[in-house]
């Protein structure tokens, strides 16, 4: 921006500003309206209007990690005073902890449900980040023949919604026992972020100077050699961005995961609505399970922040 | 050090062809420049001796070895480029290194720190050794780009236009360092350039390209002084070597259209097949001078003063002749005055062909 600035063009500046926060603070509301009702009691979790001060309390946590039944009566108060800290949260509730016959305590689905949505969302994401990158390196790189068609059709893949292709892949995953598994999932979920990969990293190979590599080969060093110690680090920054979309989408993905998994390969998306069940849904476990479920991509997009405001820019940037 | 020949080479890409019937010869030991415009097929040829390009037909020899099938680590050459070859992510230090440590010539560390710090002491880079290359001025960048070349006692330097980024000054400078360092090092140089320049003044022979095609290799004095044809003449030599459409008459040189004559002294050797031929008369600037009662009149068109010489435009009727003349000639725009050449210097050239009268045989 030039140093002189006319007094419209500040105050056109003002109004992008305020643009931006209202825009902001809407995209934003939802997730605080989640973290506030995950920390909330039940009963306030559904006053209108919403209670903004509260007693931040940890049981809708505890709740979301156990398996629980209600109460028929009341617990002595020597079974309350025996019961560690937050199993009394969980009678404060008015319910109790469910145990085994040798009362171990019974752990909910969530964290198995969690950690298939960690396992399938961070495979598939090495595997279409990695595929993408030695894909686009063979593109940016090599005379290939009808390379525009193979491009095009590589980006056609995701030219019609996924879900259309819902019910014949589920007949087929039957067929070979696929459906239900770790890997039904991430195969499914790295062929539809590859095309997406490959088309990315295109982009920013095509951005590094093969120089760098051309250098690198008459120094004596083979084209993987090459590859690997000089190709692959000044890419990072690319590999980051695109791992960033990549672990998204995998993250987020609802409608394969409702249809090919139920039980041992089911992650988080599909379980956290089917816990609203029938009768009264406790909104402040369901909140509490969403909360964490934001956690990871988050944490992910907070480490690799700096790599994606420069890969956002995609070359905009001179090297 | 090594002894290069191409053989026959040409090369296309797709439709394009970048080089045709390419022959070249550089000694073991000599400081070759190729010479040519941009797009002419310099770097093309560059990048085939490397290995990094295949020829698509002929044949490259590096000490009589045909060398087709080798790839570019085994040729061990070193590169130097006008710009990106250095690793940005490394320091100095890193990148000298480089080059001693891929697993096909890994040397022992102590050596490589011992040829790292001796190439940086030839180049003057001591000080910068532990900097990040990002953190380098234009110069200091291509020392570095030379000190990762010479680090590995190559068989062949492969230098494209290292100098072109730089800015006039550290251009001269560097251009006598290399010139030095590759006497120093007794060295098989190849240096690419399109600037006219620096080849005379490096080169201990030049080939000019142009069009994929070898015009003319020679030393810079046969290069400059006896031009194969009139696009070296009018491409070597700043100013250019002017280009006058006449025909010779009786041992004179008659510029028809313009209605002027001067004396030609090869009348004699040229004999009468050239009588009344179209030609084009080639002489450089510094071999027409300003005298009274010399022999044609001309206006001064312009006037450029370079410090120890200038340089004049003269003109006659519509056509524009240069020349250079001591700075200390006093003469203003539009003023008339006389002109005459060294009849000796004058170059002939076929006005159809453009070839050369000499070369032609």
């Amino acid at each position: 921006m030039a140093a002189v600035t006319t007094s419209t063009e500040r105050s056109l500046n003002k109004l992008a500003i305020v643009g931006v926060l209202i825009v902001t603070i809407i995209f934003l509301a939802p997730i605080y309206w989640i973290a506030s009702t995950a920390f909330k009691p039940r009963n306030l979790a559904t006053t209108i209007p919403p209670t903004v001060v509260f007693q931040p309390e940890i049981s809708p946590f505890v709740k979301l990690f156990t398996k629980r039944s209600q109460l028929r009566t009341a617990p002595t108060p020597e079974q309350y005073a025996a019961a560690p800290w937050w199993e009394r949260l969980v009678f404060d509730g008015g319910e109790k902890v469910v145990r085994s016959g040798r009362g171990e305590v019974q752990w909910s689905g969530y964290p198995n449900r969690f950690m298939n949505s960690l396992i399938v969302a961070i495979t598939s994401t090495v595997l279409a980040v990695g595929m993408g990158t030695f894909t686009a390196y063979g593109f940016s790189r090599f005379r290939i023949k009808g390379e525009q068609d193979l491009l095009f059709f590589i980006l056609s893949t995701r030219m019609l919604p996924p879900v259309v292709v819902a019910i014949p892949m589920f007949l087929m995953y039957r067929a070979v026992g696929l459906n239900d598994t770790h890997w039904g999932l991430i195969i499914l979920y790295t062929a539809f972020n590859l095309s997406f990969s490959v088309w990315l990293m295109k982009g920013f190979m095509d951005e590094i100077p093969k120089e760098y590599e051309e250098a690198a080969l008459v120094d004596g060093y083979t084209r993987m050699e090459a590859f690997f110690k000089i190709v692959l680090p000044e890419a990072a920054t690319g590999i980051a961005a695109t791992a960033v979309f990549c672990f998204i989408t995998a993250w987020n993905e609802y409608a394969f995961a409702l249809i090919m998994t139920n039980r041992r390969a089911q992650t988080a998306p599909p379980f956290i609505p089917s816990q609203v069940g029938s009768g009264l849904p406790d909104w402040t476990v369901i909140a509490a399970g969403t909360f964490l479920f934001l956690l990871p991509v988050a944490i992910f997009t907070f480490l690799l922040r700096n790599h994606l405001l420069r890969g956002m820019s995609f070359g905009a940037i001179r090297k | 050090m090594a002894h290069i020949q191409l053989k026959n080479i040409s090369k296309t890409f797709g439709n394009h062809t970048a080089l045709t019937g390419l022959n070249l010869d550089i000694a073991d030991g000599e400081f070759f420049v190729l010479l040519g415009e941009t797009g002419a097929g310099k770097t093309t040829t560059l990048r085939m001796i490397a290995g990094l390009e295949k020829p698509s037909e002929g044949q490259v020899f590096i000490d009589g070895v045909d060398v087709a099938n080798w790839g570019a680590a085994e040729r061990d050459v070193a590169l130097v480029l006008q710009q990106y070859s250095l690793y940005p992510r490394y320091t100095v230090r890193e990148n000298l290194e480089f080059p001693l440590k891929p697993k096909i010539r890994r040397l022992p560390d102590a050596e490589i720190k011992d040829r790292v710090d001796r190439a940086a002491r030839t180049l003057r880079i001591e000080h910068l050794l532990d900097r990040k290359t990002d953190r380098l001025s234009g110069g200091e960048m291509q020392r570095v780009s030379i000190g990762r070349a010479i680090v590995r006692k190559p068989r062949v330097f492969l230098m494209d236009e290292p100098l072109s980024a730089l800015d006039a000054k550290l251009r001269e400078a560097l251009r006598t360092e290399l010139k030095n360092l590759q006497m120093q090092l007794g060295a098989t140089f190849l240096f690419v350039t399109h600037d006219q320049i620096e080849a005379m003044s490096m080169g201990d022979k030049v080939g000019v390209l142009n069009h994929g095609r070898i015009v003319q290799t020679g030393t810079p004095y046969e290069i400059y002084n006896n031009p194969r044809d009139t696009y070296v003449a009018s491409f070597v030599g700043s100013p250019p070597m002017n280009l006058i459409d006449g025909k010779l008459v009786d041992g004179r040189a008659v510029m028809a259209p313009l209605n002027f004559e001067l004396p030609f002294a090869g009348g004699a050797k040229t004999g009468a097949a050239t009588d009344g031929r179209p030609l084009v008369f080639g002489i450089r600037p510094e071999d027409v001078y300003l005298e009274t009662g010399a022999p044609v009149e001309a206006r001064i068109h312009d006037v450029e003063n370079h410090g120890v010489e200038k340089i004049l435009t003269l003109r006659v009727g519509d056509a524009m002749l240069r020349a250079t003349v001591p700075a200390r000639t006093d003469v203003e725009i539009e003023q008339p005055v006389r002109f005459a050449w060294n009849p000796d210097k004058v170059v002939l050239f076929d006005k159809g062909s453009g070839i050369s009268l000499r070369h032609a045989g």
